[in-house]
């Protein structure tokens, strides 16, 4: 640490209040300059769009595609309310959650397994955790097609164990199946994280005090890996719920999404007040989610 | 009587090291017993084993002649007091207290106010809503241990139960947990690495080192007799004065004096003679000495030296009376004092050799001051010889 700058005397060496305030106050300050780039940044590049996303929201479309900055109306919130819009938010709801869910019944173990190995051992594999990361993130799920389009390694696999040909490309399992492998890390490292800071000894007492194997997991280890559940849960619905590229690479047509809808809305029919409307009710969602999950394991914890 | 616990030939190893060498260990029901060690030596690994936290490489475990050595801990009749308490964070005190009870599928409300009355018994009443965090050191060692007592374990185990707290709440622990314990009249296995609170506490003691069981017997028979040269040491304070055995009273201390010391060591074992700093008795050099033949302040006393065998070091014929009644005697001068408050340390040299003399602090003690000569005596019967 540098000395604090003396706001006058300099020569006195004596402690005062006024010494004490000016010290705290070059501290936050020193702070706030060391956060500077990062506010702006945010200021900049994420909260001024995200106020034209919500301005537009209440715009109006005109008839030649473009969008009047006038007549402010709710509209696009109203056609909310229409069953295809309705279904294809249940639809993104339901697939997230249910991403969300296959991450984390496969994540747990992984990550209880990689929290209790020797050190080197976890770091070795917490790089192959990361390794589908080095790779385009497009270019994988484009690899997910062929492994489960017509004659891919999948409907090789199924044929000679005799279910006979199947296809999965072009469903929701397969929307699903691309998402959870897409997603699993944002699993993986924050319960890990959490697991991995549970003292071990607190397994052993409750063996000791004659709990089995499942219910020290259940009374002891699910309940202070919470946080770790509720962040990995997070981490995985949000983008799920968002997901883009993955349901319009292997979900095909029949299963649209709320991602695919709204740059439908964007790019094809050129609705911008709908688009704006539908990202912005999909972040609410978002958002109250996380915060009724953050309160909620705040409460348990 | 069934022995509460009977070790028999236990191995524990972890990959090369052995933490545990093949030991035998008997703890009597209704004992209070202690496990000591330096850190390292393999006392919490046995604690550990009987608590089925560890499994043995190989030999028996007893728990009142039942073979529990490869049971799981949930299936075990004890209950272990963890170092640090390993109190569960999300529970309240209540809660931690009663979940043993209700793992073992006791009714929820039996569970809660058998919970309570424990909570009351270590005298925690009014805590139990808090959570651990919520606790000082102290209350947090109650609740673990009330949360072990409530089960009513045939042995509880103890692993460094007050290692985490000041002086003042240690002593004022140990005699709880020694009411405790003979109240309920139910073993205790309590893992230290302090000598004190051993001897203190426990009925018996056995004594660890890498890995071997070196001695086991009460707190007296293991102060005043040790086993070997690493229990004298590790037990106590104590001047450990190498020297060869001459005969069977006799040792050879290394710069040729000779002093009275009783062992069946054979002729000519490397041993050291183990005096304890308050068995010495301390005195201006000369008094009680009939004559002042001395040559150059290393004069040794002994009945059975010849005068023309001792280099370096006068022997004073005159003082083989004197031997007899004082035992052993050396002359020396005080380098250093150590101010306890209750006593004063004396680090008197002689030769090269140092014995710490310890005096306590009475009334009307002499202080002597760094550089005077003085001469330091036992008794022989105070001495014990030990080897490696």
């Amino acid at each position: 640490m540098t000395a604090v700058e003396l706001p006058s005397d300099a020569e006195s060496a004596v402690a005062t209040p006024e010494f004490e305030a000016a010290a705290i106050r070059q501290e936050s300050r020193r702070g706030f300059l060391l956060a500077l780039p990062s506010y702006s940044y945010l200021v900049l590049f994420f909260a001024v769009p995200l106020v034209i996303v919500v301005v537009y929201s209440f715009a109006t479309r005109n008839r030649f595609g473009g969008t009047d900055l006038s007549g402010w109306n709710l509209a696009s919130y109203a056609r909310l309310s229409e069953p295809i819009v309705r279904d294809i938010l249940f639809r993104s709801l339901w697939l997230a959650l249910l991403t969300t869910l296959i991450c984390l019944v496969i994540a747990y173990p992984f990550a209880y397994y990689l929290a209790t190995r020797t050190p080197v051992v976890r770091n070795l594999m917490l790089v192959f955790v990361m390794i589908p990361f080095w790779t385009n993130f497009l270019v994988r799920n484009y690899a997910w097609r062929v492994i489960l389009g017509n004659d891919g390694p999948f409907t090789d696999v199924t044929e000679a164990v005799g279910l006979g040909e199947r296809e999965l490309l072009f469903s929701k399992t397969a929307v699903v199946l691309g998402l959870v492998y897409s997603f699993l890390p944002f699993m993986i490292l924050p319960l890990y994280a959490a697991i991995e800071r549970i003292d071990k000894r607190l397994l052993e007492a409750s063996r000791d005090l004659y709990a089995s194997g499942w219910q020290s997991f259940r009374k002891v280890l699910l309940p202070l890996s919470m946080p770790g559940v509720i962040a990995g849960s997070i981490l995985v619905f949000v983008p799920s719920l968002g997901a883009y590229v993955t349901p319009d690479i292997l979900g095909g047509s029949k299963t649209t999404l709320l991602g695919s809808y709204i740059v439908t809305q964007f790019l094809t029919a050129r609705n911008w007040p709908f688009g704006a409307a539908l990202s912005f009710v999909l972040m609410a969602v978002m958002l109250t989610t996380t915060v009724v999950y953050f309160r909620k394991g705040g409460r348990t914890l | 009587m069934t022995a509460a616990v009977e070790i028999t030939g236990i191995t524990k190893r972890f990959g090369d090291v052995v933490a545990v060498d093949n030991i035998d260990l008997t703890i009597a029901d209704g004992e209070f017993f202690a496990l000591l060690g330096p850190s390292g030596c393999g006392k919490t690994t046995t604690l550990r084993m009987i608590a089925g936290l560890e499994f043995p490489t190989q030999g028996s475990l007893k728990i009142f002649g039942d073979e529990v050595g490869t049971l799981p801990p949930n299936k075990r009749p004890v209950n272990t007091v963890f170092q640090n308490y390993a109190l569960f964070p999300h529970l309240n005190a209540l809660d931690n207290v009663a979940f043993g009870l209700k793992m073992q599928g006791v009714k929820k409300s039996t569970a809660y106010s058998r919970a309570l009355e424990t909570i009351d018994l270590v005298q925690l009443s009014g805590m139990d809503t808090r959570k651990p965090s919520e606790l000082s050191g102290g209350q947090q060692q109650r609740v673990a241990l009330a949360r072990a007592l409530v089960n009513q374990p045939k042995v509880l185990l103890l692993d460094e139960p007050l290692g985490a707290l000041d002086l003042k709440l240690r002593q004022e622990m140990q005699g709880e947990l020694k009411n405790l314990q003979q109240n309920l009249g139910v073993s205790f296995v309590f893992v230290t690495h302090d000598q004190e609170e051993a001897l203190t506490m426990s009925d018996r003691m056995a004594v660890m080192n890498e890995g071997k069981l070196l001695q086991v017997g009460t707190p007296e028979e293991i102060y005043e007799h040790p086993a070997n040269r690493f229990v004298a040491d590790f037990i106590g304070q104590t001047n450990l004065l190498e020297g060869r055995v001459v005969d069977a009273e006799t040792v050879c201390l290394s710069n040729g004096a000779r002093v009275t010391g009783f062992s069946d060591h054979p002729v000519g074992t490397e041993v050291a003679v183990s005096v304890r700093p308050e068995r010495v008795r301390l005195g201006p050099r000369g008094e009680s000495r009939p004559s002042e033949t001395e040559v150059d302040g290393t004069a040794v006393d002994g009945a059975t030296v010849d005068a023309a065998t001792v280099d370096g070091a006068a022997v004073d014929g005159a003082t083989v009376d004197a031997a007899t009644v004082d035992g052993a005697r050396v002359d020396g001068e005080v380098e250093s004092i150590t101010y306890l408050g209750n006593a004063r340390v004396y680090r008197v040299r002689f030769d090269w050799m140092v014995i710490e003399v310890r005096e306590e602090n009475r009334p009307g003690a002499t202080l002597h001051e760094p550089g005077t000569p003085v001469s330091v005596s036992w008794d022989p019967s105070a001495v014990s010889v030990v080897a490696d």
